[in-house]
């Protein structure tokens, strides 16, 4: 470099027709003035909420909240405080998003598929559903299914369901289960079924490569995981008992409650993300060439075995990067739920904490890093399973 | 939706540059706007609503024309924002609204962890419960297990959970945005009962279906005296409003209306009558207005009595009693200080 320097400088140019310097300094030059402009915002907002006398910092997290939430995930009282309030918000934005991302995946999955059958009225009709649903904006979606919620029958008209569990415009009430002592050997007696099946799984598919033969082990496997745990419940004398929900002057006491606002939020995210999710799925599977499938059904493998074997492996690499998109816009589209009050993220802190505090900087500050670091885990996750399905190249 | 309007608020204490906080008073920044840019709420009957022709009319939106005819000599030149319960405080510490005027209670954290100056009750109020006749209940003790619908961002939302835990009851709150969804959910029998200031539950029930169906229970839970405020630091602008809100009580206490302003302004002989009118005294210069600006605020929107019976009082669909909002000599309290 120096040698170069001291050619050009004999040369007689200037170390601005460097176009390698010349990128480094305008580089420099706009890290230094984005900096200062973010410098400037900080002490500018700080100086300006000092002026209007509007007290800054995060004590207020430790202050006793005084307003009371219903149906989070974690016990919350009036007498707890609003970092409290604050995770009980971020459970159920979590709780929302992780439902509906395994929601939308299997719908969106099932849809892709059925929109490139054969049968021209189902892939109509899942076309005509997919135009529809994404053509739509998701906060009317959002409204359309909390009123369809609240057009239920009334707590008093409850629709009963005949196993204790009723349906009003209140939500879904269900036997809670209480678990007694002597309950503990059923979760073991799953994680040994779990252990059973994967030994079972493993050893099938040993067998098939050595003789060719097929074990049913999905048949196997299935019957395991359900009987082991049965089992070890009856054989411990049933230790569990029910708490049903009873109709009180007020509606539904006792057993646990799905809100209408929960389940209206949770079929808007999820059908909606399912519609993109369809059509990443066709877009992967049409991206594989024709002539794999035809390879396929040479060597006398099953259509259905083709998809399964063949094409959705492939397709999976064209489908994960898009898909983790979707699997972002969900989870920052549960904030929406606000907008018919299901106690989320920013229906507690940025709503009621931000509110009663006045934090207005702080609370948003807070929820903004809350969800970039929530994308960012999705993100690194599906970047991981990516590089796991990736084509090996050698 | 509502993220994007608190950020963008908060955006704009950010983007309000140090000098020029600073440098002007809101009093002259009013004046250079040519109008009173007024909080007031989405919608409430009674006391901030929009008529069918679009205006905005209500008891709390003539305490800010009256604040415009103090200081314009004319009641039109307010602009209103409406704003939610939550919106409502960023909406006035970020500089978008110079007062808010929207049933809001004045409360010691408001006052002053908030920034803000309250300038007075204009109404004094408290919490009540509203429940459906045909549920057959008589008293707010009697609500244990209730499913209870609130407004986000409000005080009701404190004195509820108070109130449940001190009679060591049960409750479920069922918290929405803007009072209009709170009744839709109270009326589609989402919750048995709701919650909100006495005042708010007879505007309510007077937009339900069926008014009669629903009754308010007798216990008030809580004081809730409301009025309008403004931000910290500009003690003159405070004064104003104070004293705007005080010469509306003033006048009904002196029995001066709009039907004899006139007459009095010529031929009164009572010193405090005198003064409040501006013919006596240098009341209004000492605040930076015109001398007469009470003579307007009287004339043009009226004493506190006629905004009082306009909007709330027995005669519309509210039928609110005066109650504790009578004068102070006709067993109320609401009480002045002097003009002098």
């Amino acid at each position: 470099m120096a040698v170069d320097l001291a050619e050009r400088a004999k040369l007689g140019s200037s170390l601005w027709t460097d176009t390698r310097f010349r990128g480094l300094l305008l580089q420099a030059l706009t890290i230094g003035l984005a900096g200062t402009f973010l410098a400037f915002i900080v002490s500018n907002t700080a100086h300006n909420l000092e002026e209007r006398g509007i007290a800054s910092g995060f004590g207020f997290l430790w202050v006793q909240a005084g307003y009371q939430l219903e149906n989070t995930l974690i016990t919350f009282e009036p007498t707890d405080t609003h970092f409290r309030a604050f995770i009980a918000g971020l459970l159920n934005t979590l709780l929302v998003s992780a439902v509906g991302i395994v929601l939308a995946t299997i719908v969106g999955f099932i849809l892709g598929v059925l929109r490139l059958t054969p049968n021209w009225l189902l892939s109509k009709a899942v076309y005509c559903y997919i135009e529809v649903v994404r053509n739509i904006p998701l906060l009317l979606q959002i409204y359309f299914w909390y009123a369809v919620m609240i057009s239920l029958p009334q707590v008093r008209n409850a629709i009963d369901l005949g196993i204790g569990a009723y349906i009003s415009n209140r939500g879904l009430q269900a036997p809670a289960p209480i678990l007694e002592s002597g309950f503990s050997i059923v979760p073991i007696a799953l994680l040994l079924a779990v252990v059973g099946a994967m030994a079972v799984s493993r050893w099938a598919h040993r067998r098939q490569e050595a003789t060719g033969q097929v074990f049913p082990a999905f048949w196997v496997n299935l019957a395991l995981i359900v009987l082991l745990p049965v089992i070890a419940y009856f054989a411990a004398g049933r230790p569990m008992s029910f708490d049903v929900p009873a109709l009180g002057n007020f509606g539904f006491r006792g057993g646990f409650t799905i809100t209408p606002e929960f389940v209206a939020l949770l079929l808007a995210l999820s059908l909606y993300t399912a519609a993109f999710i369809a059509e990443i799925v066709r877009a992967g599977i049409l991206a594989i060439s024709h002539g794999q499938t035809e390879a396929a059904f040479a060597l006398g493998i099953k259509p259905r075995w083709t998809m399964r074997l063949i094409i959705i492996p492939q397709a999976l690499r064209v489908i994960v990067p898009p898909l983790t998109s979707q699997y972002l816009n969900l989870t920052k589209n549960s904030s929406l739920g606000v907008a018919i009050g299901y106690a989320e993220l920013v229906a507690t802190l940025s709503g009621i904490t931000l509110n009663q505090t006045g934090q207005a900087v702080e609370c948003i500050a807070i929820t903004m890093a809350v969800y970039l670091t929530i994308s960012l885990t999705i993100s690194l996750v599906m970047n991981l399973y990516n590089r796991r399905i990736a084509l090996v190249e050698r | 939706m509502k993220l994007t309007k608190i950020f963008v608020a908060a955006a704009a204490v950010t983007a309000l540059t140090a000098g020029t906080a600073a440098a002007q008073s809101t009093l002259e920044n009013v004046k250079s706007k040519g109008q009173l840019q007024c909080g007031v709420s989405t919608g409430l009957a009674g006391f901030s609503q929009a008529n069918d022709q679009g205006e905005w009319e209500g008891f709390d939106v003539d305490y800010c024309r009256a604040v415009a005819a103090a200081i314009f000599g004319d009641p039109m030149k307010v602009a209103f924002t409406p704003t939610t319960a939550k919106e409502r405080f960023t909406a006035l510490q970020s500089g978008e609204i110079d007062i808010l005027s929207r049933n809001t209670t004045w409360t010691l954290t408001r006052d002053v962890q908030l920034g803000f100056e309250f300038l007075g009750v204009s109404y004094y109020d408290g919490q009540g419960f509203m429940i459906r006749k045909d549920m057959g209940i008589d008293s707010a003790k009697q609500l244990d297990g209730a499913s209870v619908c609130i407004q986000t961002g409000t005080t009701t939302e404190l004195n509820l959970a108070d109130y449940f835990r001190t009679n060591d009851m049960s409750f479920e709150p069922v918290t929405v945005d803007t009072s209009d969804q709170a009744r839709e959910a109270y009326e589609a029998g989402r919750c048995d009962v709701y919650t909100t200031d006495a005042s708010g539950l007879a505007a309510q029930r007077s937009s339900m279906a069926d008014p009669s169906a629903h009754k308010i229970l007798p216990e008030i839970i809580s004081k809730e005296p409301l009025g309008p405020l403004v931000r910290h630091g500009d003690a003159n602008w405070g004064d104003i409003g104070r004293w705007v809100l005080n010469a509306m009580i003033t006048a009904e206490e002196l029995g001066v209306n709009s039907g004899n302003v006139d007459d009095l302004k010529e031929n009164a002989e009572n010193p405090e009558v005198r003064r409040l009118l501006g013919t006596e005294g240098e009341m209004g210069a000492q605040l930076g207005l015109p001398n007469d600006f009470a003579y307007n605020v009287i004339k043009q929107v009226g004493n506190y009595a006629e905004v009082f019976e306009r909007n709330i009082g027995v005669e519309t669909p509210l039928g609110l009693e005066r109650g504790l909002n009578a004068q102070w000599k006709d067993g109320g309290i609401l009480y002045s200080p002097p003009y002098r």
